[in-house]
């Protein structure tokens, strides 16, 4: 059959020079189909019959319920990973926290200061039991509270990650359907050839052109991008407006050649095609027959896109010294801090997650095959 | 009577962009003239590639991807369409000339109801209030023989079954009362049982409701049994055109003469049927999840001969090929070949049992590798199973190659250098050289044009006569188990529902299905269909 | 494959790989100073003796430039073909074999894909020793998983097709039908793959540089040069952004190469009329 599978398979990901996006077959092609194996969760028995008769009758709501499990057991996972992967690599902390010059005495010591010499899993436990609760222990480096610190910088991440989505959002689905709208015209021609160019662009050297060019040959903004509590909201914005810019940079070419290709793909439809031959107008058949089945894939590159703002960050945060989760991440794994490095590998992982969640979620509420069953 | 739709002298071109080269411009329809009038149909008829769905489409001036309309008239009551502007010609598609695709699941938006699309073309174009456009979709609901036609507008496209989903296409083509309507194809998706319901419907329709038609296919005895005139076309060109009267009774074209004898060939069936070189016996079948696709079917073949095994989508014919091969391992049963059990699995048989089973596909495109040359292909099961090579392998090749009368100039070239036609005989030619007692043939011909498939229907036959191998020939045409099976079997829902010598399984007294499967089938004849229904009804008045 | 039938793009990534990969090989031939030698004042503006100017240090930056192809595309392409040799080796023998193996991989290549490459990088580098062979296997495990899931994908559509089956009915056995039946129909989407991993991993082993954990000084690789000449961006001197320009003219040229060849597979594909 032409309108399924195996088509998209084969071509990779999009064009995209990053390999961030776990799910890129979907993204060329329609939703996740309503697959009746999946609707049984293969992953613990959830009380046999009666989920299987729930699956058969609410379906959506089922489906939605199995990927929020989905997504809380990874999680799960990928903390006994982050914990247990550190245990199992090679390297001693306590040796390298006092540096070459340790006595055995000594390491002893600071071994029991970090609690090193308890079991790994009652470590984990206590960790995770912790972590819930939203205390992941104490810095070995400054000996503060990483939850206090994360719990301010997060806040500044999310600012500086939210305006960018607020900006880039709009544009590439903007810049996507313009594409598409001047399909293998001029336009369409330069921007492919933009975007390609723009992917291929490293976080660091966009940052830094915008730096030399704004802040320090015409003096228009501001650099280091430095915020604190005493700021008013108007000078923090100001202030955000060159990594704003950046991440926008970054993010916009993937988003919108994700856009333009999902929505080519409804364009060509038989639908579409039927609907012309009704003789409606362009603007209804784009309003009434293309966009209910673009917005799901169209959902779904944002999701993913915004997943990947939420790496982006890490970089843009070092390069304009900016007060964020990212710097504080890196500058602790520098020193081998790793309360703080788990932690914020956590958040950053769970962040991560949940945008892919929601994608998926998304995707499932948009199909009308879930949303009416049989 | 005065034309609705008078084509003059149409020309049709595309520009198609190979890879690596400049672009090109192809014509893909010359010099095509035509004239309906209002309440009557013209059959458009030819092979993949004959250009009849560019020319229906032409009558909303619409062409597909990089097809435009570059010469000739299209007249819709005496106005030239292709004259119009957008706007203008807006204004006729889906109000005066509406479509009717070949696949009604694709061509449904899976976002809207039914209802409101079947309305929505009379709507928008301020044909009917809304109030009036559902009781005309109602009525066209009913007249098409949908169920619940009250309550059917209301369900999704994914709700409703394939020929209820080509009815409903149906229904919003003739809902703003359009002066003609192009039928794509509109029943060659569907399986022959159901096939009947919907021309039975479509042709109910075109009655009451007086509209002109264009009605495409590549059926000849469909179209028989719907249209008024003919047209044949082969390339882009118009072959013949007259009544279809004319057309099937005294065809004046050599190739017309062929499309109308195609299904006349036939073959006696062998005397003696007591031997057993396969015997399949109490077989079952399933997928790993627990859905059972095989129950219980038992059936024999001598050797030298063919068995049909014929039903429609669904029926687990292919899955028994699957059985017969090892590809999927029965649950129950046996299968015994020249008196040896086979193993269930393929990985438990020899590679000289594998040998002796060869199978043709339906797809030659997707059963040869495209990066491989016929002489690969065809080689190497001489190198695998008897250890051929060089000059020896190349001689034997060759011969292969003679007996599927293509010969060696083809060696060197790529499946996607070779015709429709030719990669079923290499695929042939592939089974031939593992010298099998058995080919297992599914669908060999359905992808193929009906005078391609006559070639190689006959190239099997002549094969059989020289190297008395035998086929299990999986089929859903009946026409062809009539030309050359010796033996039949007919399933239906994994079940075998009659077996036996073709005589006797294909004269009364019949079972039901066997029944509505055979008056299914149209028949290269006048009037077939208004039979056919009749002695439906006065069945159902019977009991 | 026809030479003409290369478009002009293609051309340009092909020749702006190819100086780069030159620049690599020949590097102690062509580079005008050395390595590591501090020749001058500390960012000296490009002209002169300094083609390009000097760093943060007073080392002739066009030098340094030449040598840092040398590590850069080393790494990157050592750390690509690591992870594209592991990504299909997975993958291939996951889509063949099937059942428990088949989700076994799968879902553990779920788990590793569920952390953000970068994190994933930050955190595992937090902990394992500074060593160059630590940082190319580290590169290529995290960029395997993409390479994982892709060459499943290919490797699954090539294996349902009806010639792969046509082999194992005749009794071919897994080699053949990996090496003969499947390989040769996935080479193209593979290629323009590889590619792909490439650029990305030029960028992600020039932002761990960047970041300080990449190559350590004073190896010269254009993340690193890029880190150590920042300061300079304050005072207007543009020493940084020669460096960065160069990773982005690398990848941009990997990325139009990459292009062509997925239009080629797609037109491929079209042309074949089984699509």
């Amino acid at each position: 059959m032409m309108e399924s599978g195996p088509l998209t398979g084969p071509v990779p990901t999009d064009g995209s020079a990053d390999g961030t996006h776990p799910r890129p077959a979907e993204l060329s092609g329609v939703p996740a189909k309503p697959n009746p194996a999946a609707a049984n969760p293969s992953n613990g028995q959830i009380g046999g019959t009666f989920w299987r008769r729930f699956t058969f009758r609410r379906p959506l709501v089922a489906l939605i319920l199995q990927r929020l499990g989905l997504s809380v057991g990874l999680l799960f996972a990928v903390s006994l990973m982050i914990s247990g992967g550190i245990e199992a690599l090679p390297g001693d902390f306590a040796t390298t926290y006092l540096g070459q010059s340790a006595t055995p005495q000594a390491v002893e010591n600071i071994r029991k200061d970090l609690g090193l010499d308890k079991p790994w899993s009652e470590r984990y436990l206590s960790w995770l039991g912790g972590a819930v609760k939203g205390d992941f222990g104490t810095s070995w480096a400054s000996k503060n509270s990483v939850g206090e610190q994360i719990s301010k910088r997060l806040g500044n991440s999310l600012f500086l990650a939210f305006f960018a989505a607020l900006v880039s959002v709009p544009l590439a689905v903007g810049l996507g359907m313009l594409a598409v709208q001047f399909r293998n015209r001029l336009p369409d021609k330069i921007i492919n050839v933009v975007s390609l160019a723009a992917i291929s662009l490293p976080e660091f050297f966009v940052g830094y052109l915008l730096i030399m060019f704004f802040a320090v040959q015409y003096g228009i903004a501001t650099f280091p991008a430095t915020v604190y509590d005493s700021m008013s909201f108007t000078e923090r914005l100001s202030a955000i407006a060159l990594p704003v810019a950046t991440l926008v940079l970054v993010v916009l070419a993937h988003m919108m050649r994700m856009t333009r290709a999902a929505i080519l793909n409804v364009m060509s439809s038989a639908y579409v095609e039927t609907a012309e031959l009704k003789g409606l107008s362009m603007f209804r058949i784009i309003a009434r027959h293309a966009a209910p089945n673009a917005v799901a894939p169209v959902i779904n590159v944002i999701a993913l896109n915004l997943a990947y703002l939420v790496v982006g960050v890490v970089v843009v945060e070092v390069v304009f010294v900016y007060p964020g989760m990212g710097q504080y991440m890196v500058d602790a794994v520098t020193v081998r801090d790793m309360p703080v490095v788990q932690a914020c590998g956590l958040i950053f992982a769970a962040f991560y997650i949940f945008l892919n969640m929601a994608a998926d979620i998304l995707a499932i509420i948009a199909n009308p095959r879930l949303r009416h069953p049989r | 009577m005065p034309e609705m739709l008078s084509v003059k002298n149409l020309k049709i071109e595309a520009t198609s962009y190979p890879p690596g080269e400049p672009p090109k411009v192809v014509t893909l329809v010359e010099g095509v003239s035509f004239d309906v009038q209002k309440g009557k149909v013209l059959g458009l008829i030819g092979e993949s590639g004959a250009g009849k769905s560019t020319i229906g489409l032409s009558a909303l001036a619409y062409g597909r991807g990089g097809v435009r309309i570059t010469g000739g008239q299209v007249l819709l009551d005496g106005k030239d369409i292709l004259t119009l502007d957008r706007s203008g010609i807006r204004s006729i598609r889906g109000a005066r000339v509406c479509y009717v695709a070949q696949s009604a699941a694709a061509a449904f938006n899976p976002a809207h109801r039914l209802g409101d699309q079947v309305i929505e073309a009379s709507l928008r174009h301020g044909i009917m209030s809304r109030e009036e456009a559902r009781k005309r979709a109602l009525y066209l609901f009913r007249v098409l023989g949908l169920p619940n036609p009250e309550t059917f507008g209301d369900r999704y496209p994914h709700q409703v079954s394939g020929g209820q989903l080509q009815r409903a296409m149906t229904a919003m083509a003739l809902c703003p009362n359009p002066e003609l309507i192009v039928f794509d194809e509109p029943t060659t998706a569907l399986d022959v049982t159901t096939q009947i319901d919907v021309l039975a419907a479509i042709k109910h329709a075109i009655e009451e409701t007086h509209t002109a038609a264009l009605y495409i296919t590549h059926d000849l005895a469909v179209v028989a049994q719907i249209s008024d005139d003919i047209m044949v076309l082969r390339h882009g060109k118009t072959v013949e055109y007259g009544t279809t009267q004319q057309i099937i009774e005294e065809p004046r074209e050599d190739y017309t003469r062929a499309l109308v004898s195609v299904r006349q060939t036939k073959r006696e069936e062998a005397a003696d049927q007591t031997g057993t070189q396969l015997k399949i016996e109490h077989v079952s079948a399933g997928y790993a999840n627990g859905f059972k696709v095989l129950h219980d079917v038992s059936m024999h073949l001598p050797k030298g001969q063919t068995l049909a095994i014929v039903g429609e989508s669904g029926s687990g014919k292919s899955t028994l090929a699957r059985v017969i091969t090892g590809l999927l391992p029965p649950t129950e049963g046996r299968i015994t070949f020249e008196g040896k059990e086979l193993p269930r699995a393929l990985k438990g048989r020899s590679n000289d049992e594998l040998r002796r089973i060869q199978m043709i596909y339906q797809m030659a495109d997707t059963a040869m590798n495209p990066r491989q040359t016929v002489r690969d292909i065809v080689g190497r099961p001489l190198s695998f199973y008897f250890g051929l090579h060089g000059q020896k392998k190349t001689e034997r090749v060759n011969e292969l190659l003679d007996q599927i009368e293509m010969g060696g100039r083809f060696l060197d070239r790529y499946p996607a250098e070779l015709s429709g036609g030719q990669k079923q005989r290499v695929a042939i030619a592939r089974a031939l050289a593992a010298k099998p007692e058995l080919i297992l043939c599914d669908e060999p011909t359905s992808a193929l044009d009906p005078l391609v498939a006559e070639g190689i229907l006959n190239l099997l036959l002549k094969l059989q006569e020289e190297t008395a191998v035998s086929y299990v020939f999986i089929t859903h045409d009946i026409a062809i188990v009539r030309a050359i099976a010796d033996s039949v079997a007919v399933m239906h829902r994994g079940r075998l529902v009659r077996f036996g010598p073709k005589s006797k399984v294909l004269s009364p007294p019949f079972d039901d299905y066997t029944d509505l499967l055979l008056k299914s089938v149209p028949e290269m004849e006048i009037g077939w269909l208004e039979r056919v229904l009749k002695t439906r009804r006065m069945e159902s008045a019977g009991n | 494959m026809n030479l003409r039938s290369i478009p002009f793009s293609a051309w340009i990534g092909i020749a702006g790989i190819a100086i780069a990969i030159f620049c690599a090989l020949f590097a102690p031939m062509i580079a005008p100073f050395g390595e590591r030698d501090v020749v001058g004042d500390v960012w000296l503006p490009a002209g002169g003796d300094f083609l390009l100017g000097t760093d943060n240090l007073g080392r002739d930056l066009l030098s340094r430039l030449i040598y840092g192809a040398r590590t850069t595309i080393f790494v990157a392409l050592a750390a690509t073909v690591l992870s594209f040799s592991l990504g299909m080796l997975l993958s291939f023998t996951a889509a063949v074999v099937g059942g428990f193996t088949d989700q076994l991989f799968s879902r553990f290549n779920d788990l590793m894909m569920a952390i953000p490459t970068l994190i994933f990088a930050l955190v595992v580098l937090a902990v394992l020793p500074q060593h160059l062979w630590i940082l190319i296997l580290v590169m290529a495990v995290l960029d395997s998983t993409r390479v994982f899931r892709i060459g499943r994908a290919v490797a699954l559509d090539v294996a349902v097709m009806e010639f792969v089956e046509a082999a194992r009915l005749r009794g071919e056995g897994s080699l053949w039908i990996i090496f003969r039946e499947i390989l040769p129909n996935t080479l193209s989407p593979l290629l323009a793959e590889f590619g792909l991993r490439f650029a990305f991993s030029i960028l992600f082993l020039s932002t761990l540089s960047f970041l300080g954990l990449g190559i350590q000084p004073p190896a010269a690789d254009w993340g690193g040069m890029v880190k150590d000449n920042k300061d300079g961006i304050i005072f207007g001197i543009s020493a940084a952004l020669i460096p960065g320009a160069a990773i982005a003219t690398l990848a941009i040229c990997v990325n139009l190469v990459v292009d062509w060849l997925m239009k080629r597979t797609s037109s491929l594909k079209g042309g074949r009329g089984d699509a």
